[in-house]
């Protein structure tokens, strides 16, 4: 449904998006996630031809967002991410000049604005002027808005910034409905709401794709040994010997913690010890009071990967470096302190 | 074009759910009574030619005041994001409030008509300048709302776009009007951009062609230029 291919967007020198691709599917929800200011807003204005490309393109649903950028916005609903609508009017009002600016057919304007309200959750709001509305109303009404005309392609820049936690469960719920009927591509920061959202994550970091895979792929594929947790009754240190001798394990920590033993067991990159362990612990006649394995989350996954990209840049801009004066080595320092 | 009807709604709700239209109303209407009712009273004639010749200076000021929020609040509130995502054309956007100020403009102009009325039952007024005077006013009220639109277009800040669209409009008054009755070879030049020479014939009974040529080219090259200055953020 979407296809960015290649895409480039500089502002003066600054490079906001540098040389992207990637391809939604009909039907997925695509979570594009990255700290603020890399690129996903500049990627969604693009996208929805609010903004050119530098180079490269990029197609919705067929149509190229240059050439064809009249039949690309029929097709989308989008939502930027300050929510900007007109304060001055009612809510009703409000849709039913977006669904004639949308060319929702005439019969069908206000049987649409009625769902749209009440698939919004904003019907008893509907005769408010947008200004008086508090933060998550309007949220919810440009929700409406991008979905007045049934558009096949949801567009949805950080959908719940700025509401409280019962409204961010109600939007995700309701995107996460949405997502049936439509192909939804939506940025965030909030690493929890891809892992419950999307379908596929794309991590953006200063413009650049530096991860694209499945929240549970991405997982795996970073999560180095498997940890698992034992909480156990028992002489500890037998156990932790008995625990070294297991195929597999690296490494073992902890020990007795007054009434019981906690142990920290590091095995090898994707070997599962806990079928061993439980095995050691029937032999012996232990108790195991509790096991569990430590799964990274995509939060700790975020962070190492774009710290290890900041890392790895800032190596190699030193490695290009002269060596020598104190003065870089000075800034050098500083520099990592900052980070 | 299909479009331009729901831009051109959606900016006169705006206009009349703000004060700024009925401020904007009222004070035309103080001025412009306030003239009719003193020139009738010194000339004791039964035309419209003096005072509504008075009205231009006025329109200079209160048609910017009309156009200044047009395009550049919906920048600086980011509106411009939403309206723009959406299909609709720049030229749309832009003919679409281009038509909604020129209504509001026109509305505005309307109570003046009871003068003619009232005209009418005190004496017998010649029609006919006073049908070319109100053609003339709507030409002018154009070009007047396509200059405002114009310096709209081109800040995000709605009090320079009126501030500009005022001096604008006020230069061009004066440039015609302050070198009437010299000598030189500017003064047929200054005289042709300046609006006031173009009006003056309109007051009198003449629809002249070049009049009429001269508001409407403006009026188009002012829309021209907006749609292009909306349309330069596909440019940068």
């Amino acid at each position: 449904m979407i296809k960015v291919d290649h895409l480039t967007k500089r502002y003066g020198d600054k490079t906001a998006v540098d040389d992207i691709s990637f391809e939604v599917q009909e039907g997925e929800i695509l979570g594009m996630l990255g700290p603020n200011g890399a690129g996903k807003t500049t990627t969604m204005r693009i996208l929805t031809c609010f903004t050119p490309a530098t180079s490269g393109s990029a197609t919705v649903a067929g149509c190229d967002v240059f050439a064809d950028s009249l039949r690309v916005r029929r097709q989308i609903g989008y939502l930027p991410e300050s929510v900007p609508l007109y304060l001055d009017m009612r809510v009703n009002e409000y849709l039913l000049f977006r669904a004639q600016l949308k060319r929702v057919p005439r019969k069908e304007i206000y049987p649409r604005i009625e769902q749209c309200l009440e698939k919004c959750g904003i019907v008893e709001v509907k005769n408010q002027i947008i200004g008086t509305l508090s933060k998550g109303y309007r949220q919810r009404v440009g929700l409406a808005d991008t979905l007045i005309h049934d558009p096949k392609i949801l567009i949805l820049d950080e959908p719940t910034i700025g509401l409280d936690p019962n409204q961010i469960r109600q939007v995700r719920q309701l995107i996460k409905e949405l997502g049936q009927r439509h192909t939804i591509l939506l940025s965030t920061h909030i690493l929890p709401e891809v892992e419950m959202i999307c379908g596929r994550v794309i991590i953006i970091n200063r413009g650049k794709i530096v991860a694209n895979d499945t929240p549970s792929n991405l997982v795996a594929r970073l999560r180095g040994g498997a940890t698992v947790s034992l909480e156990a009754k028992g002489p500890s240190e037998v156990i932790e010997r008995a625990l070294r001798e297991i195929p597999g394990v690296i490494r073992v920590t902890g020990g007795n913690k007054g009434q019981v033993n906690q142990f920290l067991v590091e095995s090898d990159k994707g070997k599962d010890a806990r079928e061993d362990i439980f095995k050691t612990f029937a032999r012996n006649d232990w108790i195991l009071l509790e096991m569990k394995r430590d799964v990274m989350t995509l939060e700790e996954i975020f962070h190492q990967i774009t710290t290890q990209e900041a890392e790895e840049a800032y190596r190699e801009e030193v490695s290009q470096r002269p060596a020598g004066g104190v003065k870089e080595r000075l800034s050098g320092i500083l520099g990592r302190l900052k980070r | 074009m299909n479009n331009v009807p729901t831009v051109f709604k959606r900016e006169m709700i705006s206009y009349f759910y703000s004060p700024i239209a009925y401020i904007v109303i009222a004070v035309f209407l103080v001025f412009s009574g306030y003239f009719f009712a003193r020139i009738l009273a010194l000339t004791q004639q039964a035309t419209l030619t003096y005072s509504l010749a008075n009205t231009q200076f006025i329109l200079s000021i209160l048609a910017p005041v009309i156009t200044m929020k047009l395009l550049s609040e919906e920048v600086r509130s980011g509106t411009i994001e939403m309206l723009m995502t959406a299909p609709v054309t720049d030229f749309e956007v832009v003919f679409g409030k281009f038509l909604a100020a020129l209504f509001l403009y026109l509305v505005m102009l309307a109570p003046t008509l009871l003068y003619v009325v009232f005209l009418n039952w005190v004496g017998k007024p010649d029609i006919g300048p006073i049908i070319s005077s109100y053609i003339g006013l709507a030409l002018m009220g154009s070009m007047f709302v396509s200059v405002g639109l114009l310096m709209s277009a081109l800040t995000k800040n709605q009090v320079v776009a009126g501030v500009t669209g005022i001096v604008t409009l006020v230069i061009l008054f004066f440039a015609g009007y302050a070198v009437s009755g010299t000598e030189g070879w500017y003064v047929a030049a200054l005289q042709y951009i300046g609006t006031y020479d173009h009006w003056e014939s309109f007051t009198k009974g003449l629809v002249d062609t070049r009049d009429v040529v001269y508001y409407i080219s403006i009026t188009a090259l002012c829309i021209f230029i907006a749609v292009r200055i909306v349309e330069s953020r596909k440019w940068r």
